[in-house]
């Protein structure tokens, strides 16, 4: 019954990856999701209902000012629904981001007492966002009905592929930015101008085919956020993919991965010493 | 049978940077860059060079004065930062308590913290269910279960983070210090919980300023000062050898820098316990300095025991009698002290014109420790839910009486 458990602990010898683990404190990624989401709606009168209204509010915005006003093309779809399918990837990025940017140094205290692979702690704030995305996506279906929008099977493929993709690109550079934040607090004012220059480069409330700068362009095709949006839209618009453009991006969204997750584990071990 | 922990070589390196913040910023990084780095840097080595090793069952007490590395041990023990030199293997689970209730969320109810700081603490979920019953009945905070932690009082808090602690079940287990806080009755209740986590067989790190916890918990204990080991061996012999060498003679000091606001200040105070139990003194000696004209003065001394309960106060004259003077004044007291039980005391010093005129109040400058019983012969510890006074009392008569 006792399991016979061996820790040991070198000064010269560090493992960067130990899945075994990870796997050990599984339950710990469930709980600190859990209390985000709790402490999120705790004593807010309308409870998740908030995790719909944000989107709806924002659809509703956009499309005032883009899709009246501005009348910007959107792929031949009714604009709240061009918007709201952007959107639905978009918070979950941006949230994601924004929180696991800042986990680390909002949960100090706790890496400063006990030990946990630490990894824990972004990657729960970014099942955060997921959960939001969930509660959106609720209020994505009957919008479809609404605009009697035509889905294509595809859907089913598209769907989770980009969800996936999503998270793989919030995933890396929320890591990123929460090692540098516990370092460098700087970070803590460059996240929301960051996140606002993503929005602007990402396809939420404008058809790629709008931007014919050759620089605006290809910066727009190396955020890792473009390949997601733009194959969640597919289903619906049926517009052609550029593969060499989604290739781009999804590197560029795996690059930042890797990039994110050593640094990540590299700096770890010193958190302690420096949150 | 193999040490259940063992420790070569242990040590860690500090960088203290004499920065403007606490942490670094981009702009200091940069700037370093420019002047190569020629920022003042000061190595400071918290643990150098520690071997130890610990057999399963055992409990060991690790004590030292502040700053001596008990702290900075823990934290390389529990995984928490990695030492900078040497190894150390585990062979079972370890939970560490450096904090009770780390996690607690006030926004969350009593249930909810529960299972979030369990979970922290290493227990899986249906531990956590299986003991939750357990758990509750041992805080006794079983009505407010359900009510946010913001509404609890910090003591129901303790209580509630105490008691999940108390029933992690890891081979390992490392205290730091958690007792020194709540009321005497639920820090009873704690002791009384370790000791049978150890009886059952675990191991147990405790770090405490508290010697009498420390000699009641365990056999075995490490002395560390300036990051090395300094003696190791049974408990009352190390705890000996501690008092020995920090407080012989003069038992504790206190200086202070001249410039301060007061108009008359402490600059030197030194305590030293003198005689042998049941009849003890305290010789405390006093250098005081005026910074500006004040009325004459007369001094108090409070006595508190290491949960900060005040026991007695001394006050040798009610009149003033310190005048001012450009010269610092020297001022020998003694005091005599009644059979107290063993613990640590601290003296709060108080110097003023009238008893509701303060010219300064040093609170707790300095301390002394009681090690040995006053009640001769005694073989069961002292705690203190009996009080912290042990006046002689004698059988004056004893018969049957019909």
């Amino acid at each position: 019954m006792v399991e016979q458990v061996e820790y040991v602990v070198d000064a010269n010898r560090r493992k960067l990856f130990d899945w075994r683990e990870l796997w050990n404190y599984k339950e710990l990624f469930y709980f600190f999701t859990w209390r985000d989401i709790k402490i999120k709606y705790k004593q807010t009168a309308l409870g998740f209902l908030w995790a719909i209204l944000q989107p709806l509010l924002m659809m509703l915005i956009f499309t005032f000012f883009f899709g009246r006003a501005l009348n910007i093309p959107s792929q031949g779809l009714p604009y709240p629904v061009f918007v709201f399918s952007g959107l639905l990837l978009w918070n979950t990025f941006s949230s994601g981001l924004t929180n696991s940017a800042n986990s680390m140094v909002n949960n100090a205290q706790i890496i400063k007492k006990i030990y946990f692979p630490r990894l824990i702690i972004p990657v729960s704030s970014i099942l955060v966002a997921l959960f939001d995305f969930l509660m959106t996506f609720i209020l994505f279906v009957p919008l479809l009905f609404f605009y009697q929008q035509p889905v294509a099977w595809e859907a089913i493929l598209c769907w989770p592929i980009a969800l996936l993709i999503c998270l793989v690109a919030t995933l890396g550079p929320g890591c990123l930015l929460a090692a540098l934040n516990v370092k460098y607090r700087d970070f803590r004012y460059v996240i929301p101008f960051l996140v606002q220059i993503l929005f602007f480069l990402t396809p939420v409330i404008y058809p790629v085919t709008l931007i014919s700068h050759p620089v605006l362009q290809y910066l727009l095709i190396l955020s890792p956020m473009y390949a997601g949006v733009e194959l969640f839209r597919y289903p619906l618009s049926g517009a052609e993919l550029n593969l060499t453009f989604m290739l781009i991006s999804l590197s560029s969204g795996i690059i930042l991965l890797v990039i994110g997750l050593i640094y990540f584990k590299r700096t770890e071990y010193f958190f302690a010493d420096l949150a | 049978m193999k040490p259940i922990l063992e420790v070569r070589d242990l040590a860690k390196k500090y960088r203290i940077k004499h920065l403007s913040g606490g942490y670094l910023s981009l702009r200091e990084r940069i700037r370093s860059v420019f002047t190569f780095g020629r920022d003042k840097v000061e190595d400071f080595w918290a643990l150098n060079g520690l071997s130890f090793d610990v057999m399963p069952g055992e409990s060991i007490g690790i004590i030292g004065r502040n700053g001596a590395g008990k702290s900075t041990l823990l934290k390389i023990l529990s995984k928490i930062t990695p030492p900078t030199r040497g190894r150390m293997v585990a062979r079972g689970r370890i939970a560490s308590l450096l904090e009770v209730g780390t996690g607690f969320h006030p926004e969350l109810s009593g249930r909810e913290n529960i299972y979030f700081n369990g979970s922290l603490l290493g227990m899986k979920r249906r531990e956590i269910q299986e003991k939750f019953d357990e758990i509750i009945d041992f805080s006794g905070v079983e009505k407010f279960l359900d009510t946010s932690l913001k509404h609890y009082s910090s003591g129901m808090q303790l209580r509630l983070a105490f008691s999940v602690a108390a029933f992690l079940e890891p081979e390992i287990l490392i205290i730091d210090e958690v007792l020194a806080v709540g009321d005497t009755e639920f820090q009873k209740k704690c002791l009384g919980k370790m000791e049978d986590v150890s009886k059952s067989g675990r191991t147990i790190l405790f770090v405490s300023h508290n010697m009498a916890a420390v000699v009641n918990l365990c056999k075995r204990a490490i002395l560390l000062n300036q990051g090395t080991i300094v003696k190791e061996g049974a408990a009352t012999d190390t705890i000996r050898h501690y008092q020995s060498l920090f407080y012989s003679g003069t038992i504790s000091r206190f200086e202070s820098s001249s410039n301060r606001d007061e108009d008359a200040y402490f600059k030197i105070i030194e305590v030293a316990v003198t005689g042998e139990q049941p009849s003890i003194k305290l010789d405390v000696k006093c250098v005081i300095a005026s910074t500006r004209y004040h009325k004459e003065a007369f001094l108090a001394f409070d006595i508190s025991n290491s949960i900060g309960v005040a026991i007695m106060q001394a006050i040798p004259v009610m009149e003033p009698f310190i005048p001012y003077s450009t010269y610092p004044q020297q001022v020998e007291v003694e005091i005599d002290l009644p059979p107290l039980i063993p613990d640590s005391y601290k003296v709060s010093v108080w110097i003023g014109s009238h008893n509701t005129e303060t010219i300064c109040w040093l609170k707790e400058a300095v301390g002394f420790e009681i090690n040995t019983s006053p009640t001769q012969g005694r073989s069961f510890p002292h705690s203190h839910h009996n009080g912290f006074l042990v006046p002689p009392s004698r059988i004056v008569h004893g018969k049957a009486v019909h």
